[in-house]
């Protein structure tokens, strides 16, 4: 019986040295750098974000600079239409900042009392305008790819980060692979292709790039292109850095809110549960169990 | 363990006069105050009670989630972003519901490993089992619809490809996955479908859960020992033993719960969830939510026919076949001993299998493609055969530790071990469990 059953137990090892090897073995294999099979080829770099973390809250001269490369760059073929002006408080602006940026804008509207359609300017309530009026116009103007809605590219975007990382990732808190994607994207233009790999036509190669090897944007971002007026270096980095903590923004405005919130729930659950178990203990003291 | 006779005694006017004419009172003394429980349970036992606190909090949270919802394809994502930018506290219902999806999946997969382990399967618990492997499948079924509502990629795609399933099947096929979508394609009538059944599923599990608890004070809890209760002295009230105990199990798993909500919300979720529906755009990788992943891993393990069996109907069979081993359990093991604690083999081979479960949740989240076939099909072979050829066979073969007479012995032998301490007082909390 026991013979039986340890050869049993054996065998079960021997295959699960099997899988084991396996796995290694897809791990080792090589890939032909001129003919990429998984994508990223990069990973994106991690950086230090001001919003990560337990006590994680924006930076507010960040998000106003993000805004400035998402208005001065990046609007010209993205969209945002979930992001409304009046929210952009969270970016520390007051109220008449508000109306007065989005005056600024153009929004058309109607109908009217007379059936006509009419263009206005923009009242805090509205919504950042769209570049295009429709999808095919957005792709048709693109080179047949329409350039995503930004206003959820930060959660929306994300390279997979594979065991054990993904367990690490629980006790980092680590959810800032949407802003670090954008930012390694946007800095990793610039590089040759190795040697061999066929870049299609009308596409830009980025090794950061999640779904092949290159896309249809051309670099966004040049040195010098949106002008600071807070003295912060006016370089890619500095500006990737700055929208895609916007971006992050966009996406998940309340995130302080969620953090401080967070802290106060834990803690109350850890006196919480500290009284309870000391309840139980003494519950308890004299039952054997 | 329930004695047939009530010990309720109305104390006051109000009491008597409900106990005369309803007697709810006696009915909730009798299940929650005087109800005995074994005085052996340590805290896997817990999950119950978990598991009802979820399936209020998904319902409560689910209802406000609703008056803010539209089920319509043109405007589902938006309206789900609207919740989450604009409700009052909306992205904190939003993500304890997404989240406490996942949660109410932790705590019950517990729950079933729990009964796995402790033979809590065995006669006369079986229609207890059956009913909460029902609750399971209605689980997956609400769990599934509600990943589809927010409307993004993985909601669409996801409800593609699972709804594909369905064609597999001989003869009726096709018929039975038109019916579920309401059309050829996943579009705005399977949506609405989803969204109602969505809706009444929970009210569906709530009903089999009364039945669950109601079966379980029939025949009493299990416990770790697996002995039947014998005398009062093996058991203690439920009030205020177990619910001081289910409570302290209930905050550490509501602090875990919290942490994700606040810290990771979208640790659980996939990015391209966040992308809306393109029926025009597929994603590179479709892969349900992680408490399908097993599952997923089974069906696609099945790359080759068999006779008359193709392979997509031959995975679509395993894949059930999978969740069908869990309803045949009290059949399938022949041990006289219920408690894995008791059972040196079967202990080793739940913990494989265990592992082995793990192992398909990963590969079901890898691309199908090179070693990974092998191996989830490898997986998927020790998946029944711990079903199939483990749980007969180690029962008839395997030589049990000696069985305590009863669950004082159980608790006082131990207990001796202890070395000197006031009985049970200060054991380290997880051998006082």
């Amino acid at each position: 019986m026991k013979k039986i059953l340890t050869s049993l137990a054996l065998l079960g090892l021997v295959v699960a040295g099997t899988w084991m090897s396996s796995a290694v073995a897809i791990a080792e294999e090589e890939q032909n750098p001129a003919a990429p099979t998984h994508f990223p080829i990069n990973e994106p770099k991690e950086m230090s974000w001001s919003f990560a973390g337990p006590f994680g809250t924006y930076d507010k001269a960040q998000l106003q600079r993000g805004l400035k490369v998402y208005k001065e760059v990046c609007s010209a073929c993205h969209s945002m239409n979930l992001v409304a002006f009046r929210t952009l408080e969270g970016l520390g602006y007051s109220e008449a900042q508000i109306k007065t940026l989005a005056a600024e804008y153009t929004i058309h509207d109607g109908p009217n009392d007379a059936g006509d359609m009419f263009d206005r300017p923009g009242k805090p309530s509205d919504h950042f305008p769209a570049p295009f009026p429709n999808e095919q116009a957005a792709a048709s103007a693109n080179g047949g790819a329409a350039p995503p809605d930004m206003s959820l590219l930060a959660k929306a975007r994300g390279v997979e980060r594979g065991f054990p990382r993904f367990v690490f990732d629980i006790f980092t808190q680590y959810a800032q692979g949407g802003p670090d994607y954008i930012h390694s994207l946007l800095t990793g233009y610039d590089q040759t292709p190795p040697a061999g790999m066929a870049i299609p036509e009308g596409t830009h190669y980025n090794p950061y790039f999640l779904s092949g090897v290159s896309l249809k944007m051309p670099k966004p971002l040049s040195d010098g292109q949106v002008t600071y007026d807070d003295g912060s270096p006016q370089t890619v980095d500095q500006y990737a850095r700055d929208v895609s903590a916007f971006l992050m923004w966009a996406a998940e405005p309340h995130l302080e809110e969620r953090k401080k919130t967070g802290f106060r729930v834990l803690v109350f659950l850890l006196l919480f549960g500290a009284l309870v178990y000391m309840t139980k203990r003494r519950v308890w003291a004299d039952v054997a169990h | 363990m329930s004695e047939g006779h009530s010990t309720y005694t109305p104390k006051t006017g109000i009491e008597r006069w409900f106990d005369a004419r309803m007697p709810l009172p006696r009915l909730i003394y009798d299940s929650f105050v005087a109800y005995p429980v074994p005085r052996n349970l340590n805290y896997m036992w817990t999950f119950g009670g978990i598991l009802s606190i979820m399936l209020v909090a998904q319902i409560l949270t689910g209802i406000v989630l609703a008056m803010h919802y539209a089920s319509d394809t043109n405007l589902a994502f938006d309206s789900v972003e609207k919740i989450m930018r604009d409700v009052n506290s909306g992205w904190l219902l939003r993500y304890l519901h997404s989240n406490g999806a996942s949660f109410f999946f932790v705590a019950v997969y517990i729950h079933i490993f729990r009964g796995l382990f402790y033979g809590s399967y065995k006669a006369p618990r079986e229609l207890l089992w059956i009913l909460g492997c029902i609750i399971y499948l209605l689980m997956m079924a609400t769990g599934f619809m509600g990943y589809v509502l927010p409307w993004g990629q993985m909601s669409f795609w996801g409800a593609t490809v699972i709804t594909g399933f369905f064609s597999a099947i001989p003869l009726v096929g096709d018929w039975i996955q038109q019916l579920l979508l309401g059309g050829f394609a996943v579009d705005n009538p399977t949506l609405n479908r989803f969204f109602a059944l969505h809706y009444l599923l929970p009210f569906m599990i709530a009903g089999v859960v009364v039945l669950h608890i109601w079966a379980l004070h029939v025949v009493g809890q299990s416990n770790p020992t697996g002995i039947e209760v014998k005398s009062k002295t093996d058991t203690v009230a439920f009030t205020p033993y177990a619910t001081i105990k289910d409570a302290f199990g209930m905050i550490v798993f509501l602090f875990i719960f919290a942490y994700f909500v606040f810290y990771l919300p979208n640790y659980l979720g996939h990015p391209d969830n966040y992308t809306v529906a393109n029926p025009l755009k597929t994603p590179a990788h479709i892969v349900p939510e992680w408490y399908f992943l097993p599952f997923y891993a089974i069906l696609r393990a099945i790359t080759f026919n068999v006779g008359p069996i193709n392979s997509k109907l031959g995975g679509v069979l395993c894949m059930f076949g999978a969740i069908a081993m869990l309803f045949l359990v009290p059949w399938l093991d022949t041990s006289k001993v219920r408690s894995a604690v008791y059972r040196p083999w079967y202990k080793v081979f739940f913990w494989l299998f265990v592992a082995d479960a793990i192992l398909l949740g990963w590969l079901g989240s890898q691309p199908a493609e090179g070693s990974y076939v092998f191996m989830a099909q490898m997986a998927t072979l020790f998946y029944f055969a711990f079903f199939l050829v483990v749980m007969p066979v180690l029962g008839l073969i395997e030589t049990p530790r000696r069985l305590p007479n009863s669950i004082t012995e159980a608790v006082l032998e131990k207990n001796k071990g202890g070395g000197g301490h006031p009985a049970g007082a200060t054991a380290a909390p997880e051998t006082k469990g």
